[in-house]
């Protein structure tokens, strides 16, 4: 009987393959889905982490309260003892400094007339010091568009969009033209080694790079720091891990005015937290809508090839076959198809998620004017949970719809159902 | 040419109702209210009768055979297969009531595209548990029986209206079942082919006992059968012949 069923099934593409292809688009869709907003979020933090907010990052309170107004009027003093009590104190991290200051980029001509200038975002990190890893956690090796890298003092890199905007030329004169830690002006000259692209919107329309010392030197800043960011070995960030750090350090200094210095965990910065809850909230709901209409239209068609088969259906009841088995073999159906489709659609929602894992999706062209800190390739994340997500759409939708369409079996006077066909 | 122990030739026998319907009633909602299509058929087949109802289209012959069939249940009245009412015995009983005491010809065949003439011929002892080379020896004869020996693997599909009518006509006897309801099993056949048909199923009544109700709209099976009925105006009134 089993055998005779399954025959049919095989037989009938309407049953078999239709159906599968069904559920396995819908389960690759919703698997693709899941894996890539996984990935956007994760790309996201790890964007924050390496640019902007370290793992943790410690500021002086009166810093941390109006940081967006980059006030390096309260940077950390004494920013080399701090760094050595911070490394003393916990090893296994990576502690570096970094400063971000505003001001006017001028470019001047051989007669030291200005050719062009703009306003740029300035953003100094420790590039010649030695054993320092901000190169390579600034990814500028692999971001460098024309020239090189700085290699000896005052040396800067600004980004391509704003070199080429300026038409300024690679080795050129910078003139920077901004204000020093203590609200006098300052002025001071760069030379231009090289431009980078981030593609990270936001940074990539007047970002300026320059090492630490020499801005420290720019800005009166002799051992200050604005910022301290804190890495743990992982790349991937632990929220856990960081709450515990930072109560460990904030617990030590529980007042100190304005001065006093207090470690911030990425999620605990500057709406982070919200950016990333709302990220994965809407990826969530996106992922849960997603389900809800394959569900919808997987038990469509469950509901339709139903109903095409009720003609079947009443045959075979017409026959002598019990409602309960005709109904057992509808399910038991619906299971083998949910299960072949689920298998080929992970299958597959692996593979393109994997794929996207790797090599990434070029989206910089609706990334333009953004101001998302997010790369202009994203990639998706494979996770465990990539693995499982597609089951709920493919299993619980099919065996629903056979459910639901199958009932009709039992409410319906059996010369009904095959009159569904006749007409 | 009526036949030995029915028509009172033997007076003393009375062979005994098989199938038997009384005051049956069905209608249908229709836009204008119900449409009553059966309104108090009483009707009886003895073991082994073969009888032929003939009318008008529309007039409810197919839902008078699926009311006798139990695929249908009836609005008012009760139909009683060998005694016992099919609608009030437990599911149970009546699957198996349906299974092998009732073999069921419809008007659209409505044989399963997927399987092919034999494995449709099949069908009923499959359902019934049976799946033995006896059973598809019997299929095959069968099939034989309707002319189809060379039809055999093809697909509902690949067979014309009246080939497709004969192989349901075949896997309605594939397990000898004691009535058979045939909705115009010889409504697609051309004359040679349909009186063929018929001589199988009324030696089968003869040799078997078997009891055919057959909806018809040939003459010539009226003349042959035991019996005729006209359905007309929601009642069955003897045909005249
Ligand atoms: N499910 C239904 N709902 C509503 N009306 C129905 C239904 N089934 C049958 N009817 C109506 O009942 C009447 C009898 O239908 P039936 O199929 O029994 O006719 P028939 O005598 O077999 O006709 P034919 O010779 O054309 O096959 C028709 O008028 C039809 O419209
Ligand atoms: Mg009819």
């Amino acid at each position: 009987m089993i055998r005779f069923l399954l025959k049919g099934i095989v037989r009938d593409r309407h049953r078999s393959f239709f159906p599968v292809l069904i559920v396995t688009l819908g389960v690759a869709v919703t698997t693709v889905m899941h894996a890539f907003m996984d990935g956007m979020a994760d790309e996201m933090v790890r964007n924050m982490a390496r640019l902007d907010s370290g793992h943790v990052k410690v500021v002086t309170r009166g810093y941390g309260e109006i940081v967006s107004q980059i006030p390096n009027d309260l940077a950390i003093r004494s920013a080399d003892s701090v760094m050595a009590a911070l490394e003393a104190r916990y090893p296994g991290m990576e502690w570096t400094p970094r400063i971000k200051f505003g001001g006017l980029l001028d470019f001047p001509d051989s007669t030291g007339e200005t050719r062009a200038q703009g306003p740029a975002a300035g953003f100094a990190a420790d590039l010649l010091g030695e054993g320092s890893g901000e190169i390579a956690r600034l990814n500028l090796a692999q971001s460098l568009v024309r020239g090189r890298l700085p290699s000896s003092p005052n040396e800067i890199l600004v980004s391509d969009e704003f070199a080429s905007r300026l038409g300024v030329e690679i080795g050129g004169t910078a003139t920077l033209i901004g204000s020093t830690a203590y609200g006098s002006m300052a002025v001071h000259n760069f030379r231009l080694a090289g431009t980078i692209r981030f593609g990270i919107a936001p940074l990539d329309r007047n970002m300026l790079i320059a090492d630490i010392a020499d801005v420290r030197y720019a800005l009166d800043m002799e051992d200050m720091t604005a910022e301290i960011l804190g890495f743990f070995p992982t790349t991937v960030y632990d929220d856990g891990a960081a709450e515990l750090l930072a109560d460990d350090f904030n617990g030590e200094r529980p007042s100190g005015g304005p001065a006093g210095l207090r470690m911030l965990t990425l999620r605990g910065q500057g709406g982070i937290g919200q950016m990333l809850d709302m990220a994965r909230s809407r990826s969530a709901i996106i992922i849960a809508v997603f389900i809800v209409i394959m569900s919808i239209v997987l038990w469509n068609t469950g509901l339709m090839s139903g109903i095409r088969r009720y003609g079947e259906l009443g045959v075979r009841l017409a026959l002598g076959e019990s409602h309960r088995h005709v109904y057992g073999t509808l399910i038991a159906e619906s299971i083998l198809i949910g299960i072949g489709g689920t298998a080929a659609g992970a299958a597959i929602g692996l593979a393109v998620s994997y794929f996207l894992q790797e090599v990434g999706w070029d989206i910089s062209g609706m990334m333009r004017g953004s101001s998302v800190m997010m790369s202009n390739v994203i990639r998706a994340r494979v996770t465990p949970a990539t693995w499982m997500i597609g089951l709920i759409p493919g299993m619980a939708a099919t065996i629903l719809g056979a459910v639901f369409s199958g009932s009709g079996i039992f409410r319906r006077e059996t010369s009904r159902l095959f009159k569904e066909l006749e007409v | 040419m009526p036949r030995a122990g029915q028509n009172g030739i033997f007076p003393g026998v009375i062979a005994m109702s098989i199938l038997q319907a009384e005051r049956i009633t069905k209608s249908f909602p229709g836009r204008a209210g119900p449409i009553e299509v059966l309104k108090g058929i009483d009707f009886s087949a003895r073991e082994g009768e073969v009888i032929a109802v003939l009318g008008a289209s529309g007039a409810g012959k197919s839902t008078l055979l699926h009311v006798l069939g139990t695929l249908d249940a009836p609005d008012g009245g009760r139909i009683l297969i060998r005694e016992r009412d099919p609608f009030t015995v437990s599911d149970r009983e009546l699957d198996e009531i349906r299974n092998r005491d009732l073999g069921f010809v419809f008007q659209f065949h409505h044989l399963l595209p997927e399987f092919d003439a034999l494995e449709n011929v099949m069908m009923p002892a499959v359902l019934g548990g049976v799946r033995d080379r006896a059973a598809h020896e019997r299929a095959a004869s069968l099939l034989a029986d309707v002319g189809l020996e060379k039809r055999i693997t093809h697909r509902p599909a690949e067979l014309s209206g009246g080939e497709q009518q004969r192989v349901a006509v075949a896997r309605a006897l594939m397990n000898e079942p004691a009535i058979v309801l045939a909705d115009e099993p010889s409504g697609n056949l051309d004359d040679r082919t349909s009186e063929r048909l018929h001589t199988l199923l009324l030696e089968l009544s003869r040799k078997k006992r078997q009891t055919f109700v057959i909806v018809t709209h040939k003459r010539e099976l009226l003349e042959r059968a035991d019996r005729g009925f006209v359905l007309e105006d929601g009642l069955l009134v003897p045909a005249g012949r």
